[in-house]
């Protein structure tokens, strides 16, 4: 009992050394070349419900250009860090279905961790996530207008994996999940932050949904003080 | 010669009946052209509810309304197609369709037993077994229609019930994965398939029902189609059948538009496959519903559709041009120029779907104009085989050598 108390001790303080040598990953993500026009959502606009809860014009948002192509909704991983995953314990990712549209529509969450799926509309939903990676199950649930969340875990990694709402055809999501907490999605100003990584030498992906599927990589060195990587995605 | 009011009513029954199932292959296409064949996602029930409780709120919201309406239609054509088989066969078919239906109570009954799991399908198949064994159970003293009447009566009966189960398993099964295949997309398909052919099926009861053909079976016609003409039928006839079988398939990708121009292919005669050229082809795709993301796979089935529809045109192109000049009688003529017409009107809605990024109004009724043209050429295989073989009983006709008459020297005939 002694023996295990001491090894925790010991385990604990070199876990806190190490967080105190982590560093923050920092960086923005840009876009070259010219995205395709986004699209109107017209079935949503004409649908007898769904249409009177939105303002405006609704239209895809595959590509969320800033002024000086800052990109977001980029999700930008630290590759290497895999079998870390603190998903179970960590806090729930929360998806809403508002406006007949999933908000975010794109987020990162770990292996383990809970999706809490809510419906803020008052309109009848049915949340589909559909992983291709074997091990994550895919599941069809109906959700009534005030009914009580949804919540989804994914055991395996996978990247865009898509959530949808088949009585809505045009609300659809994509969660990316991680082996790990060292992640970020970038903001409307192309920025991000990944918190407390461990130093070292690492590869770091930028995946973006249309414009970077499988990735763009950067070789970064993370030290005490952090490190610093921006990326560039181009549409071809 | 008149025919009794009962077979009257009888070939009205059965037009009606193959309106109600063109009506339900329209659903159908209307369920995929909207991506919502998951908006219920149980079956037999609906939400967990009985599928004919569903509250009305429900049934009217979104893509629930394609889905839902299209299960409660197709219970009405099982209705009428167990009426149907009950009709054809006459007394006869009381014994078998009493014990179908006593069958399949049962069944229903023990699966109540199995656990709340199973409680809709025991439901389900029980109220089945129930219209099957009302079918039984009336007692009206009709004769069986000709033959072969009661036995496709009875081919409707089994394709209709089916047709049914590979509908719900197409839902129950959608992510169930079995050798590398979906087996949702693999029951879509075979699904959209054996819909076109049970429609198929019930026009051939209607039109083998129809007064018409009657007199034509009692009576063999004087004029001669030329049996070139049934199988130029029957070759356009199947190649509209496996054209449709590659439309079902493409459908059932739920990847929209793996070609988005039309007449050229991303720009060129032939695009480009390569896993670069995708990925671009991907990246700048901007769909507006959860569609798949598109792979060479399909692009290539894009472009046998489109060849196969080339191919096709030609051949029915041919068929009327060999008509027209041959002595082949004024039914077939309008059929097979109403033909044509389906095909021009086809090919229209084939580039129409691409050119209005497919539009679910406009690829239904590209489905809808499809199963219409593969009706249509299967009267013409049974009306100018018919027609042949009535002939040659009657004219004692030898061994055709396959070569057409020209037109001209019929007009010159008194």
């Amino acid at each position: 009992m002694k023996m295990n108390l001491t090894l925790a001790t010991v385990a604990g303080f070199g876990a806190a050394l190490q967080l105190a040598a982590a560093g923050n990953l920092t960086g923005k993500v840009t876009l070259s070349g010219t995205p395709p026009a986004e699209k109107e959502i017209a079935p949503l606009k004409d649908d007898a419900t769904c249409g009177k809860l939105i303002t405006g014009t609704p239209t895809t948002k595959f590509f969320v250009v800033g002024p000086n192509k800052e990109l977001a909704d980029v999700v930008v991983v630290v590759k290497g860090l895999e079998g870390k995953s603190t998903g179970a314990s960590a806090a729930p990712a929360v998806l809403d279905q508002k406006g007949c549209e999933y908000t975010p529509s794109i987020l990162a969450v770990q292996t383990g961790q809970k999706i809490s799926v809510k419906n803020s509309d008052p309109v009848m939903h049915n949340v589909h996530s559909t992983p291709t990676v074997t091990g994550n199950n895919e599941e069809n649930k109906g959700q009534m207008a005030g009914a009580q969340d949804l919540s989804f875990s994914f055991a395996k990694p996978e990247n865009f994996l898509r959530f949808k709402c088949d009585v809505h055809p045009w609300m659809f999501a994509w969660a990316t999940v991680v082996d790990h907490p060292y992640f970020a999605v970038t903001g409307k100003d192309g920025s991000f932050t990944i918190k407390d990584v461990p130093p070292g030498k690492y590869k770091v992906v930028a995946l973006h949904r249309k414009g970077a599927l499988t990735g763009v990589e950067k070789d970064v060195e993370v030290t005490a003080d952090g490190a610093k990587a921006d990326f560039t995605i181009e549409v071809k | 010669m008149s025919p009794s009011p009962s077979q009257l009513w009888l070939y009205r029954f059965a037009v009606f009946t193959a309106l109600a199932t063109l009506g339900l292959v329209v659903m159908g296409g209307l369920v995929t052209s909207h991506g919502v064949g998951m908006a219920v996602p149980d079956w037999p029930t609906s939400y967990g509810y009985n599928m004919f409780a569903l509250p009305v709120s429900m049934w009217l919201t979104g893509g629930v309304f394609h889905e839902h309406t299209h299960r409660l239609w197709a219970s009405a054509v099982g209705v009428l197609v167990v009426a149907l088989t009950r009709w054809l066969g006459g007394r006869k078919a009381c014994m078998p369709l009493l014990l179908i239906g006593l069958a399949e109570i049962v069944s229903g009954l023990a699966l109540l037993k199995l656990g709340t799991d199973w409680k809709g399908t025991g439901h389900f198949l029980s109220g089945i077994g129930g219209v099957v064994l009302l079918g039984g159970v009336v007692w009206v003293k009709n004769a069986p229609a000709s033959k072969p009447l009661p036995m496709l009566g009875w081919i409707a009966f089994v394709l209709v019930q089916l047709q049914g189960l590979l509908g719900g398993l197409r839902v129950v099964l959608d992510a169930q994965i079995l050798a590398d295949v979906r087996l949702g997309t693999t029951f879509g398909i075979v699904h959209g398939c054996l819909g076109q052919a049970f429609l198929v099926l019930l026009c051939v009861i209607a039109l083998l029902a129809s007064r018409w053909w009657r007199e034509r079976k009692s009576a063999p016609p004087a004029d001669i189609i030329e049996p070139v003409v049934g199988r130029l039928f029957l070759f356009a006839t199947i190649l509209i059948f496996l054209q449709l079988m590659i439309g079902a398939t493409m459908r059932h990708q739920h990847a929209g538009l793996a070609i988005p121009d039309f007449p050229l292919a991303y720009g060129k005669v032939w695009p480009d496959m390569s896993p670069d050229a995708v990925a671009q082809y991907n990246q700048q795709r901007v769909e507006i519903t959860a569609v798949n993301a598109i792979t060479p796979f399909q692009i290539w089935l894009q472009l046998i559709h489109r060849v196969m529809a080339v191919g096709i045109l030609v051949a029915v192109t041919t068929v009327f041009w060999v008509v027209r000049r041959t002595t082949a009688p004024l039914t077939t003529r309008r059929l097979v120029a109403t033909w044509w017409g389906l095909i021009l009107v086809q090919v229209a809605l084939g580039a129409w779907t691409i050119w209005s990024n497919k539009a679910a109004d406009v690829a239904t009724a590209h489905v809808l104009v499809g199963a219409l043209s593969l009706v249509t050429g299967v009267f013409g295989c049974i009306i100018s085989f018919r027609r042949f073989n009535g002939a040659i009983e009657a004219q004692s006709v030898p061994k055709s050598t396959g070569t057409y008459v020209p037109r001209a020297p019929i007009a010159a005939n008194p």
